[in-house]
């Protein structure tokens, strides 16, 4: 059994362990709702620029000549895979399920003997994946000094795919983020941005017919790219937001788990205590006793 | 009968302007400066570095903006951008900034003629500002 002592100092180290996980907690918190609004300040944005393109694609008199962002390239061979992590730990298993997501995507688009290139955002990301997957990582962009989520950053992810794209390095890509639920759920996303997923086009049928200036396929191409890197900076805020809900629920049960460890320390410390008070009351009685 | 539109501008991290009742907005558009009343027919557009002229009965406002996308339907006006500026904010500073980088991305040599063309427009409409 350890001794008073030991347990006395143990007691104070989860004390202390407790301090800081609460403090992290109540920063998360605050964190999180500035985090929470901008995601959902940014969802109009991205939102708009959805239907644009429905109602753009929709109108694309030409399907053949569509730009390749739109359409693909017709292969599937080389798959690049932008898998959207924390620069920080401490946040429960936010980065745990989007790698594991992220494998098993991995692992059925290499069983399917296609070739695999990825790109990781943030450093978690990049240490966790570096061990199975290292020579398959082209690049790896962490945005350590960047305090929110902003446009620009998306905008330097999102060129970068499309130079990869231009220089025809891949066919398809997919980002691979938390999407934000509540604080407790984050659903980890795959979501394929080029050739861009026409599944959800089909609510959208709008007669609407507008006028285009230039026309179509002009504004098609410009718009496009821009498409990417606004779905990377809706994945990048949806990202920011689940990190501080996934820390802070983390950090509530650590909370939670350090008081519990406390008060059975100190059920532990004060019954060691009364058995060494006990042992000495004995041996003074029985020394009396003896006398 | 009322001849006022509503117009949206929104950038990539918020909601940047909501106006119901406005009168006339000319916007740079790719192929010329164009304006827009109500009941205009529904178009999509894309914009060229330049001011958005705001005419709205709770007065007139001028953004200064980089790039964009402009749709018209149904009497609302959206315009989708990631760089704008109330002109009326802008202090001197910043328009020296925007010029600088302007001005040094025009240097480059790999660019090409329709980033040219652009750049060229922004360094032209951040001098008319000055």
């Amino acid at each position: 059994m350890a001794s008073l002592d030991d347990l006395k100092k143990r007691i104070a180290s989860v004390k202390s362990t407790q301090k800081i996980t609460k403090a992290m907690k109540m920063v998360a918190a605050a964190k999180l709702r500035k985090a929470q609004e901008s995601a959902e300040k940014g969802r109009p944005y991205s939102e708009k620029m959805n239907n644009f393109i429905l109602n753009l694609s929709s109108g694309i008199s030409d399907k053949e000549n569509a730009p390749k962002l739109l359409s693909g390239t017709g292969n599937d061979k080389v798959h690049l895979c932008v898998v959207m992590t924390s620069d920080r730990g401490l946040c429960g298993g936010f980065n745990s399920n989007i790698i594991k997501k992220a494998k098993s995507y991995f692992s059925k688009i290499l069983s399917e003997g296609k070739e695999l290139k990825i790109i990781t955002v943030g450093s978690k990301g990049n240490d966790q994946l570096k061990r199975m997957y290292g020579d398959k990582i082209i690049e790896n962009i962490s945005f350590k000094e960047s305090k929110n989520a902003n446009y620009f950053d998306a905008d330097k992810v999102g060129k970068i795919v499309i130079d990869k794209f231009e220089s025809s390095e891949f066919d398809i890509c997919t980002i691979f983020y938390n999407q934000f639920k509540n604080v407790i759920t984050q659903i980890p996303q795959a979501q394929q941005i080029i050739p861009l997923n026409s599944e959800d086009s089909e609510d959208n049928t709008s007669e609407e017919s507008y006028e285009f200036e230039p026309d179509e396929d002009e504004i098609l191409s410009n718009l496009l790219p821009k498409n990417i890197s606004t779905q990377i900076f809706k994945a990048m805020l949806e990202n920011s937001a689940s990190e501080q809900g996934s820390r802070m629920s983390a950090m509530d049960n650590a909370t939670r788990n350090a008081g519990e460890m406390v008060d059975k320390l100190t059920i532990q410390y004060n019954r060691s205590r009364q058995a060494a008070i006990t042992k000495e009351l004995i041996e003074i009685i029985s020394g009396a006793e003896s006398l | 009968m009322s001849e006022e539109f509503k117009i949206e501008i929104v950038n990539p991290e918020k909601s940047f302007l909501v106006k119901e009742d406005v009168l006339e907005v000319v916007v740079p558009a790719y192929e010329g400066e164009m304006g827009i009343l109500k009941d205009h027919i529904s178009i999509i557009s894309f914009l060229k570095p330049g001011i958005i002229k705001i005419l709205s009965k709770s007065g007139d406002e001028n953004y200064y903006v980089e790039d964009g996308i402009i749709e018209f339907k149904n009497n609302n006006l959206s315009i989708l951008t990631s760089s704008i500026f109330n002109t009326a904010d802008m202090d001197k500073s910043l328009q020296q900034d925007l010029l600088n980088q302007a001005e040094q991305e025009s240097t480059k040599e790999e660019i090409t003629d329709q980033s040219k063309y652009l750049i060229d427009q922004k360094i032209e409409v951040l001098k008319t500002l000055n």
